[in-house]
């Protein structure tokens, strides 16, 4: 390789690696707020305000959803398997959302700890597999 | 003798001259390879057990969102021979390649978000891996708008390659950021250190999709820089020849 083209080679990994060090460095500032929501956990610890809007996550709690019966009402548990977070909802829910599955739930909290979500987000998992699989699975465990 | 057929293909008219009689093999495999993964993703394969028939559509998700990056990758290496050894060609693939990938990338941001509505219950949310893909969307006009700008087309490349070169740093970011933060996006099904978590007749097609989605790529790219070769080149006299115009 000859002087100027090893030079130019030097300036381009120069390049890159600043923007690579200036993209660290942004995503460094920004730590924890690129997290789209925080666990029951984190909330527990942050001592959160009653009327901030945040975004809270986990799974559904086996045997923790109960449906009201005249109304859109429902009240769930969501768990890091650390700590539990009550959840109330008004509203319709999404195809995915059942016990054991991941959600992201949008509001704030109330006096008694527990959560009034304005928006219910389902989480999917990375698994897919053809239902006649699942259940076999399901009869394994 | 590779590095002999490199050099060659480095030359504007003996690419054109190759590609024209490789040009109809790559549309028959392309469009057979990608016709056949298609109709076997969203026809044949198993449905899903918790999600029904609407995971189809990641057998174009998957696919245009891995062409988006792979295709910004491909266009920082051109941009880094491009800047290093100023091959003329380089650069035609460099300008080629940016509407491709940007139109991978939107295709993979909306049909992202036309399965996130009946799945998650959104079209989009903010989060790291959605967020992330928007900025290699938004880089990616900057590339196109940046070369439009400059008159003079090997000032344009070079100005181009080396942005191309600074974008680079998003790739891993995209990458990455299912396993960074907390994401309403799930983490990768396709990992190199475990099995993948999806049963062999729904990856199979989606493979195959892959192959087809690349080898699609591979047809527009030639198409766009013969396009291109014939544009800058056209006061040259092999240009002339071809097209049967006297000099």
């Amino acid at each position: 390789m000859n002087p100027i083209r090893k030079q130019r080679l030097y300036a381009l990994v120069a390049i890159l690696i600043g923007s690579l060090l200036a993209t660290w460095l942004v995503i460094s500032a920004l730590s924890e707020n690129m997290n789209l929501f925080y666990s029951p956990t984190e909330i527990k610890v942050a001592q959160l305000n009653e009327n901030t809007l945040i975004r809270a996550g986990g799974m559904v709690k086996t045997g923790s959803i109960i449906k009201d019966t005249n109304s859109l009402n429902v009240v769930f548990t969501v768990t890091d398997y650390q700590n539990d977070l009550k959840i109330n909802y008004e509203g319709i829910l999404p195809d995915l959302f059942a016990e054991n599955a991941g959600v992201v739930v949008r509001g704030n909290l109330n006096t008694d700890g527990s959560f009034k979500a304005i928006e219910v987000l389902a989480k999917h998992d990375e698994n897919y597999m053809p239902p006649e699989v699942a259940k076999l699975m399901q009869e394994d465990s | 003798m590779i590095k002999k057929w490199l050099i060659e293909m480095g030359s504007p008219p003996l690419f054109y001259k190759w590609s024209t009689k490789t040009l109809p093999w790559l549309f028959i495999s392309a469009i057979l390879i990608l016709g056949i993964g298609l109709s076997w993703g969203l026809l044949f394969a198993p449905t899903d057990y918790k999600q029904g028939d609407v995971y189809r559509i990641l057998y174009i998700h998957v696919p245009s969102a891995i062409l988006g990056q792979s295709i910004f990758m491909f266009m920082a290496f051109c941009g880094f021979i491009n800047v290093i050894w100023r091959a003329k060609i380089s650069g035609m693939m460099l300008k080629s390649a940016a509407p491709i990938g940007v139109s991978f990338t939107l295709l993979a941001l909306v049909t992202g978000s036309i399965w996130g509505k009946p799945t998650w219950g959104t079209w989009w949310v903010w989060d790291a891996r959605l967020t992330s893909t928007l900025i290699l969307f938004f880089i990616y006009a900057a590339l196109i708008g940046l070369h439009s700008t400059i008159e003079d087309k090997t000032k344009a490349d070079r100005a181009v390659s080396i942005l191309s070169i600074v974008g680079l740093a998003i790739i891993p970011v995209i990458k990455k950021s299912v396993d960074w933060w907390q994401t309403l996006h799930q983490p990768s099904t396709f990992t190199i250190t475990s099995s993948p978590s999806m049963s062999p007749d729904m990856y199979q097609p989606l493979l195959l999709c892959l192959v087809g989605f690349y080898l699609f790529f591979a047809l527009l790219l030639t198409l766009n820089l013969r396009n291109e070769i014939l544009e800058r080149e056209r006061t040259r006299n092999w240009v002339k020849q071809l097209l049967g115009v006297s000099s």
